[in-house]
């Protein structure tokens, strides 16, 4: 159909784990001066396929071509020999080294950091980065890091580019700088392929999107030709609505009152600096900010997991009494009869135990219950089925190990778990990350329920537009200070976007 | 696909879907099988002997007569108990590599008592003045490092490791004030002439085995209460949360440096419980090297079992049947006592080895077969 000769041939590419079938006879291509958006549900195999590209798989079956010659990647290093660099979500940075030095890094040859040097400045002169080769990564910011990433796949002449989810830790300020370097690279007849959620970031940035559902290919289309709908509705299978809904809130009552917090972290940097609010029952609270700005700190502080430094969180209860809750741990606070859920941005790492099973993961909030020494197993055994099945978790059992659900399925569980208590507020934190479409809209969708039983929610997020659509007020932090409370139903992207990055929107 | 560009690698190492128990207890079968049957080689070339009389001398060396077979359950007794006792810690991710210096220290908890008590208090008494004492001799020379690794987050495996070195010296240097007689550089037997602190032979003197039970017993008593304990306690499960994550374990207000430090405590107080046993039971007297280097080997026994208290059992019958039996071909054999290292060590290669193979497939070039 197409007359160019594609830069990468995927033909009937599988790929198995297991008994799971991760990539069934794929046919794809990419081409030169195109970029390619890869769209596809969690778990649909458009990670698994990239990095079978990139040497890091090796695929069951099936053949790969590079500019029509058929070619073994047996190996990373194959995948560059090939021209193919990939970046990927989780960076590949040595923190101590400089930019200059993870770029050589694992070259062959005499390293000559000055030659080095001259080649990335010249790379970042063509392509307009921002990249100061001596300095260090851990110096550096998400988005700086991520940029090495793409300079060091560049400097090892690169021409066709896999990103895996690029903007998910980027501001919208960040992704536009970022969105214009890819479009150089386009006119530079470089190909690049580009895995994303975010169906405005697809819209304004693609020529042609492809689709993968359940690890099959389902078709492919240029941009210009379709909407967000229909991309939504191929990777889905079926129709689905794109609004979020915000009903309006009933009988809001001043539920945690923080004033003059001011947190640091172990290492005596200022994580959060003097931040007051109020979080009412019945509303969303929405957190925006870049990420690292103090989000964490802010719902561990209130949940008890973070030693404040001055300031207080006070629990205001129905009848109007404030109980303060700095220097309790979580344990104190549930036994005072506050409620608090907290679903934490690390999932498998903090909020639930990756290697237990769905009832021991239940149990991780009841187990002390009761005065046996022993652990009673009927009753968290009893919640995981009923999570399992009002949730509509896919997984082979109960007494499967969390860690091998799809990301979708254990934002469930733990989900699942946090509501199953009845909060009187529930702290999430980027509770969609990750997530495919159909998955997070069954989270939002949790989440205004218990908005609608009168629950107080601090609801932190990275996407601007679901913070917008779903929040009832917006709090904007800067590096650990507010910038502003906006009204989540009059507010607008760019000025949000600006006080993420400048106290009050104004200079810093 | 006929393409002659195409090449491609000999293998693939693919990870493996979880096995079902059977086809995994197979491969370990297996590979037991496959390890004695390289012995067999080995033995023959070396010895010139029938591989078959090999390893019937063997079973001869471990469970020849009434007495060989009771101290071969002695001896897998001992070795379990200090196995469980190092498994709270490691469910927990807590390396505690001083099983030897716990089991020693509790020993001289036992022995001090016997020698400055012994003509002092009744022997009852006595008895238990050793339990407590041991126990908390075992418990707190775990604590140590525990507290610094609860507090400031120390390397445990180092600490405890170096507690070690500590108790032998300790060990040596009273071994050497305690000396009887003077100048042997030894205890020799405690109390011998009044057996005060002994502890007791079970059932009837003429029965083989009395001079035995007590020590198994108490290590099938700590084995049900260890499995128990870790399996359905809400002890045990803080101790898996804790191992997992520590961050999960705080954010659901388990306090770490709380159950690290418990934890710790009962891992050393069942070394100490085993230090007793050594002394008050089965030596009457108190050597630097009265643990043997088994609580070395215990690290390796509560590993191959994956830290399941029942499992142990069979790992540490087997760790000790090959010792005992290869030490018996090495004697009946004229060989040297590495000779018997050597069989074990094999053993253990194929036991750890097959692990991979339960983990993950081969798979060779299209169209080839699957290991």
């Amino acid at each position: 159909m197409d007359n160019r000769t594609p830069a990468v041939k995927l033909t009937n590419i599988s790929k198995h784990f297991g008994s799971v079938a991760a990539n069934s006879g794929v046919n794809m291509e990419i081409y030169r001066g195109e970029i390619l958006a890869l769209l596809g549900e969690n778990g649909s195999g458009k990670t698994t396929l990239m990095n079978m590209l990139s040497g890091i798989y090796f695929p069951d079956e099936g053949e790969i071509q590079i500019d029509g010659t058929p070619v073994t990647i047996a190996s990373p290093r194959d995948a560059f020999n090939l021209g193919i660099g990939m970046v990927h979500q989780h960076f590949k940075l040595v923190d101590v080294l400089t930019a200059a030095e993870n770029i050589v890094l694992g070259l062959e040859g005499k390293l000559d950091i000055k030659a080095a040097t001259r080649k990335i400045n010249e790379i970042c002169d063509k392509y307009g980065f921002e990249v100061n080769p001596s300095q260090k990564i851990y110096d550096m910011s998400v988005s700086q890091k991520q940029t090495v990433e793409i300079v060091k796949v560049l400097f090892r002449g690169a021409e066709i580019l896999i990103l895996d989810e690029p903007t998910a830790v980027l501001t919208p300020q960040e992704t536009e700088k970022l969105f214009d370097v890819l479009r150089k690279m386009r006119e530079d007849n470089k190909a690049i392929v580009i895995i994303t959620h975010k169906m405005h970031e697809v819209e304004s940035l693609s020529d042609r999107v492809a689709v993968l559902r359940k690890g099959e290919y389902i078709g492919d289309m240029m941009t210009k030709d379709t909407n967000a709908e229909e991309m939504t509705n191929m990777m889905v299978g079926r129709k689905v609505s794109l609004n979020i809904k915000r009903p309006e809130p009933v009988g809001a009552k001043d539920r945690i009152r923080v004033s003059g917090l001011t947190v640091r972290n172990e290492e005596g940097i200022l994580k959060l600096n003097d931040v007051s609010f109020t979080a009412r029952s019945g509303e969303i609270l929405g957190i925006a900010g870049i990420s690292g700005c103090g989000q964490k700190e802010l719902l561990e502080a209130i949940a008890g997991l973070q030693p404040v430094e001055s300031g207080s969180i006070e629990y205001i209860e129905d009848d109007g009494t404030a109980e303060q809750l700095i220097g309790k741990d979580p344990r104190k606070i549930r036994d005072m009869g506050v409620s608090l859920s907290f679903v934490p941005e690390d999932r498998l790492g903090m909020g639930l135990v990756g290697n237990m099973n769905l009832a021991d993961n239940m149990m991780l909030r009841s187990f002390e219950k009761g005065g046996s020494p022993f652990t009673d197993r009927k009753a968290p055994y009893e919640l995981a089925k009923s999570v399992v099945e009002e949730l509509e978790v896919v997984t082979p059992g109960i007494s499967t190990p969390v860690r091998r659900l799809s990301g979708g399925n254990v934002q469930k569980v733990l989900v699942g778990r946090e509501i199953a208590s009845a909060p009187k507020v529930l702290l999430t934190a980027y509770a969609v990350r990750g997530l495919d479409i159909n998955s997070s809209y069954t989270i939002y969708d949790l989440i205004n329920k218990q908005k609608q039983a009168g629950v107080a929610v601090i609801f932190v997020g990275e996407d601007l537009d679901v913070l917008m659509e779903l929040s009832d007020r917006i709090l904007v932090l800067c590096g650990g200070q507010v910038s502003g409370i906006v009204d989540g139903r009059k507010a607008d992207r760019a000025e949000i976007g600006l006080m993420m990055t400048k106290t009050g929107g104004q200079n810093e | 696909m006929s393409n002659k560009k195409v090449h491609e690698p000999l293998f693939h190492i693919v990870k493996r879907d979880e096995m079902t128990f059977k086809k995994a207890l197979f491969i370990r079968l297996l590979a037991i099988v496959a390890a004695l049957l390289l012995c067999a080689v080995i033995t023959m070339v070396v010895t010139g002997q029938n591989p078959i009389s090999v390893y019937g001398t063997m079973g001869v060396g471990a469970f020849g007569t009434a007495r060989k077979t009771w101290v071969t359950l002695q001896n897998v007794s001992i070795l379990l108990l200090i196995s469980l006792a190092l498994t709270p810690a490691f469910k927990m991710r807590f390396w505690n590599i001083g099983g030897e210096g716990q089991v020693l220290i509790g020993g001289l908890a036992a022995a001090t008592c016997m020698i400055k008590l012994g003509d002092k208090v009744p022997g009852g008494l006595l008895i238990l003045i050793m339990f407590v004492a041991s126990l908390l001799a075992g418990g707190i020379w775990s604590v140590i490092p525990a507290i610094f690794k609860a507090k400031w987050n120390t390397n445990e495996t180092l600490s405890t490791l170096m507690m070690n070195y500590i108790a032998i010296q300790l060990v040596a240097f009273f071994t050497v004030l305690w000396e009887v007689p003077k100048g042997s550089g030894k205890i020799g037997i405690i109390n011998q002439n009044t057996n005060a602190g002994w502890l007791p032979n079970l059932g009837v003197p003429s029965f083989t085995g009395s001079k035995y039970l007590l020590t198994i017993i108490v290590a099938l008593l700590i084995t049900a209460g260890m499995f128990i304990y870790l399996a359905f306690s809400k002890q045990g499960y803080e101790i898996s949360v804790v191992g997992e994550s520590v961050n999960t374990a705080r954010y659901v207000g388990i306090k770490v440096e709380k159950v690290i430090i418990r934890t710790v405590f009962i891992s050393g107080a069942i070394c100490g419980l085993t230090g007793l046993l050594l002394v008050g039971g089965i030596n009457h007297t108190l050597t630097t090297t009265i643990a043997g280097g088994q609580g070395f080997t215990a690290v390796m026994v509560s590993w191959l079992a994956k830290f399941n208290p029942i499992i142990m059992v069979f790992a540490s019958l087997l760790i000790v049947f090959l010792e005992r039996g290869a030490g018996e071909v090495a004697t009946n054999f004229g060989l040297n006592q590495s000779f018997s290292d050597i069989l074990t060590g094999i053993i253990l290669f194929f036991i750890i080895g097959c692990e991979f193979f339960i983990r993950y497939k081969i798979t060779f070039k299209r169209g080839g077969h699957k290991k």
